[in-house]
């Protein structure tokens, strides 16, 4: 059942800029050029692309912020621009970098609000905020001033907030920048339990990879306000031949690491980089290089989505390839 | 618009708490507040040592017409004051976060950064107020003047409150420009606070008939002053506060829909 | 040598910051010569009852009306001064990265108030203060040194009220939302500085008394300067004083400031 539909959808800006000193031109931004898609109810769905590509300008009108310059819009059967308001109460929203949780009070009042102001039934309220409690964790952060939560502890918060009345679809702006290791965990193991648990539709912008990887069997990729991809992430990897970086700290250095599946980039003492197909699992590398050398510490870096998008072109355009051709 | 008032106490409420938890903030804040606005008063009383009328008015007359304004003003600043910081959310987005909401965006804007402290202002204007009718040599108060008071002051906060919104209607455009406002809130109030007869008679016309600040205390008060209106205006202008009232807050309300669609169609 | 070098780019940038807030000045500059035409009005008819009232003619006195609304934002009587943002860096808790900054904190921020404040007086000074000229017959000085005195004493004043509103801003420090504060110690100073009425009006020792506080710096004495009311030897009297609760203020913040970075550096930011 198709929860969202966008069929030729558009926004144009007019910008003015200044051209020299007193005069000033307008021209057309088309952020959003005719983009046409559906989502099926109960999809996790990245929504990727460099920066000022229309990712939140398209976000902005699916939830109504925003009224589209043209083409046609339906969430839940609603007409975003429309009915706002109305909307509201069906979708859950979360900016990554804009909380909507109240600085001074414990998170436990905000959540209150909520729960007031979209009138969730108070057995129901419970329900959630209960089930949202024990999967994010948040028992000992409740009494607490949101002021004082950490980055992490505050994202927790407000994508708790947003899911308090049931919503069908929720939207998620960059939920994990700047997030530690263990706060990303939570989170996606939590989108992943929601949308198993209640079948609610996901829709995430993002820069990290790691995000796409572990939540979403599907990748819209937008560029310059177009769709340039939509479908499996591994279709996206191999048109992309995106790589993982490994780097390794040594307990002193040594002669560059040669183990079969990983490529060596480059070494700083006893650190080094190591390179390998993003497709691919680490284990066998990491075993690898355990059994032989004196390994003291390592990380995984994931690949950059700009590059990944931005090879996916130069591929595109100089083997002849379609972005998706490849897989 | 039932929705909408639901969900402003809703909001207020928060804030309320939100500022109760500095309770030392808090508390300076309201007995300075009390005491501080009280000062453009203190300045009048110094006038009035160095002479006995001011525009032909008294100080009892002049303090009468100080508590009316300082009160319609003190009402919708206490209500809607904060409604221009909507260019600073504008700019940094998070007016984003509001629209997503199922309450009206209006009813959110007006109770952000609710500050009960303004409540100084008010209750400073009450005790003005007071002091200045049983000071007024008015011999017999008529049903029709005692009844004009509040009318005035209920119909000067809406006054005052609809400026308050159009101000924040022109900030979905100009962001920066919060300030003009000031001229017709903080500048009208000074300006009411002194009798017409002291303002050159374009200035008293701009007031009457452009921005109607004139409607706020001076047109009725003259009335219950037993005076003349320098503009030699029908009588029956005296009583028509809530009328331009109404009209005020019917412009209000366009501007504020009109700027938002305008934000909704360009997202800055 | 090096310091001084660092506060002239931290001015100057701080000069083009404000310049680019271009409908922020449109906007202060119309409420400024709205809220001087009000006084205006208002001064006229206490002159007209009380012609010498407070040792001025009507045109001086006029004229001081129009010099206040000039110099209301580069002052900062009412707040908005470069130290707003030192506001909330301390509540943010970002203050404590300024602390291993190598500059001198207190310094940092008079350089960015005084660039803020020349900005100031002139987008915001020059145009009220030419209305009032032309709508109202104003007693201003054609020669150039009352005008350059004047400058000095804004100059001063600026500084006096810099160290007054960085001591409110210090507060944050112990009260967390120093906003109220900000708010209150504003509406204190438009009464103390003679924005509503010449100092000169007010009444016997608490007359004398306002005189003396730090405030009367911020519109009293640039505006007799000006006036020449105060001139020769009383202007430099005046000056004087300017300077010495300029160097006083800028003193006790140097102490509060200290007691405050050692909080900080307790409490660990």
């Amino acid at each position: 059942m198709e929860l969202i539909e966008l069929d030729g959808l558009e926004k144009v800006f007019t910008v003015r800029r200044s051209a020299g000193r007193l005069r000033r031109t307008r021209h057309e931004v088309r952020a959003v050029d005719g983009i046409s898609c559906t989502v099926r109810r109960g999809e996790m769905v990245g929504y990727i692309g460099p920066n000022g590509a229309g990712k939140s300008t398209t976000i902005k009108m699916l939830t109504g912020i925003l009224t589209p310059s043209g083409g046609r819009l339906r969430v839940a059967g609603i007409d975003p621009a429309r009915e706002r308001t109305r909307l509201a109460g069906r979708i859950g929203v979360v900016f990554g970098q804009r909380t909507t949780l109240w600085w001074d009070l414990p998170l436990r009042d905000s959540y209150a609000l909520v729960r007031r102001l979209y009138r969730v039934p108070e057995a129901r309220y419970r329900a959630n905020l209960e089930r949202c409690v024990e999967l994010l964790d948040l028992a000992p952060l409740l009494h607490v001033p949101v002021r004082q939560l950490s980055l992490g502890q505050r994202m927790r918060g407000d994508i708790a907030a947003a899911l308090l009345h049931d919503p069908e679809v929720l939207y998620l702006d960059e939920p994990t920048i700047g997030l530690d290791v263990v706060s990303k965990a939570k989170v996606r193991g939590f989108l992943r339990e929601v949308n198993a648990e209640r079948g609610t539709t996901v829709l995430l912008t993002t820069h990290d990879l790691g995000d796409i990887e572990q939540l979403c069997d599907r990748v819209m990729v937008i560029d310059h306000g177009r769709l340039v991809h939509d479908g499996g992430l591994d279709a996206l990897h191999a048109a992309g031949e995106s790589e993982r970086v490994l780097v390794v700290d040594l307990e002193r250095p040594t002669a560059p690491i040669a183990v079969p599946g990983a490529r060596f980039v480059r070494a700083d003492g006893p650190r080094q980089w190591l390179a390998f197909p993003a497709a691919a699992s680490a284990a066998p590398v990491l075993a690898a290089i355990a059994a032989r050398y004196p390994l003291a510490d390592l990380s995984v870096r994931e690949p950059d989505i700009e590059q990944v998008i931005a090879r996916l072109y130069t591929e595109g355009r100089d083997g002849g390839a379609g972005p998706s051709g490849r897989g | 618009m039932v929705d909408g008032a639901r969900a402003y106490g809703l909001i207020v409420a928060m804030w309320v708490r939100s500022t109760v938890a500095y309770r030392a903030s808090f508390l300076m804040a309201v007995a300075v507040n009390f005491a501080v606005t009280g000062l453009d008063f203190a300045a009048i009383m110094i006038m009035f040592t160095h002479v006995d009328a001011l525009g032909g008015f008294t100080v009892a007359e002049v303090a009468f017409l100080y508590g009316t304004t300082g009160m319609a003003l003190g009402l919708a600043d206490l209500l809607l004051g904060s409604m221009d910081k909507l260019g600073a959310r504008v700019r940094d987005g998070t007016l984003d976060t509001l629209l997503v909401r199922p309450v009206p965006v209006f009813f959110q804007v007006a109770a952000d950064r609710f500050a009960l402290r303004r409540l100084g202002r008010v209750s400073q204007s009450l005790l003005v107020l007071g002091w200045s009718l049983t000071q007024l040599e008015t011999a017999a108060w008529s049903a029709v003047q005692v009844a004009l008071v509040p009318v005035m002051v209920l119909s000067g906060t809406a006054i005052f409150g609809a400026v308050f919104a159009c101000g924040a209607a022109f900030q979905f455009w100009a962001q920066d420009a919060s300030e003009v406002q000031n001229s017709f809130t903080y500048g009208g109030n000074t300006l009411l606070q002194y009798p017409p007869t002291v303002f050159a008679t374009e200035l008293v016309k701009g007031v009457t008939f452009v921005v109607p600040l004139a409607f706020v205390n001076w047109l009725p008060a003259l009335r219950v002053l037993g005076r003349d209106d320098p503009l030699g205006l029908p009588g029956w202008v005296d009583f028509a506060s809530p009328a331009v009232a109404a009209l005020c807050c019917a412009v209000a309300a366009a501007a504020w829909r009109r700027g938002l669609r305008g934000y909704r169609s360009t997202g800055s | 040598m090096h310091a001084a070098r660092l506060a002239l780019v931290v001015a100057v940038g701080s000069f083009r910051r404000y310049a680019t807030y271009r409908v922020a000045t449109v906007a202060g500059v119309v409420t400024n010569t709205a809220f001087g035409f009000i006084l205006a009005f208002t001064f006229t008819a206490l002159w007209s009852e009380r012609p010498r009232l407070g040792g001025y003619d009507l045109p001086q006195a006029l004229a001081f009306v129009w010099i206040g609304q000039a110099l209301l934002a580069a002052t900062a009587l009412m707040g908005g001064g470069a130290e707003n943002e030192l506001q909330g860096r301390i509540r943010s808790g970002d203050v404590a990265v300024d602390l291993y900054r190598p500059a001198d904190l207190q310094l940092w921020w008079l350089a960015a108030d005084l660039g803020r404040a020349a900005f100031q007086l002139l987008g915001r000074g020059v145009v009220p203060l030419a209305v009032g000229a032309l709508a109202f017959p104003l007693a201003l000085p054609t020669t150039p040194l009352p005008w350059l005195l004047f400058l000095t004493s804004v100059t001063l004043g600026v500084v006096v009220g810099f160290a007054l509103r960085y001591l409110v801003v210090l507060t944050s420090f112990w009260l967390l939302d120093g906003s109220g504060v900000s708010a209150m110690s504003g509406l204190l100073g438009v009464f103390f500085s003679g924005m509503l009425l010449p100092l000169t009006l007010f009444p016997g020792a608490f007359g004398e008394t306002v005189r003396l506080l730090p405030w009367s710096s911020m519109l009293q004495v640039p505006a007799d300067v000006l006036l020449e009311v105060r001139q020769g030897p009383d202007a430099a009297r005046a000056l004087g004083f300017q300077a010495l609760w300029a160097l006083a203020l800028l003193g006790a913040g140097r102490l509060l400031q200290r007691v405050a970075i050692r909080r900080v550096v307790v409490q660990g930011g």
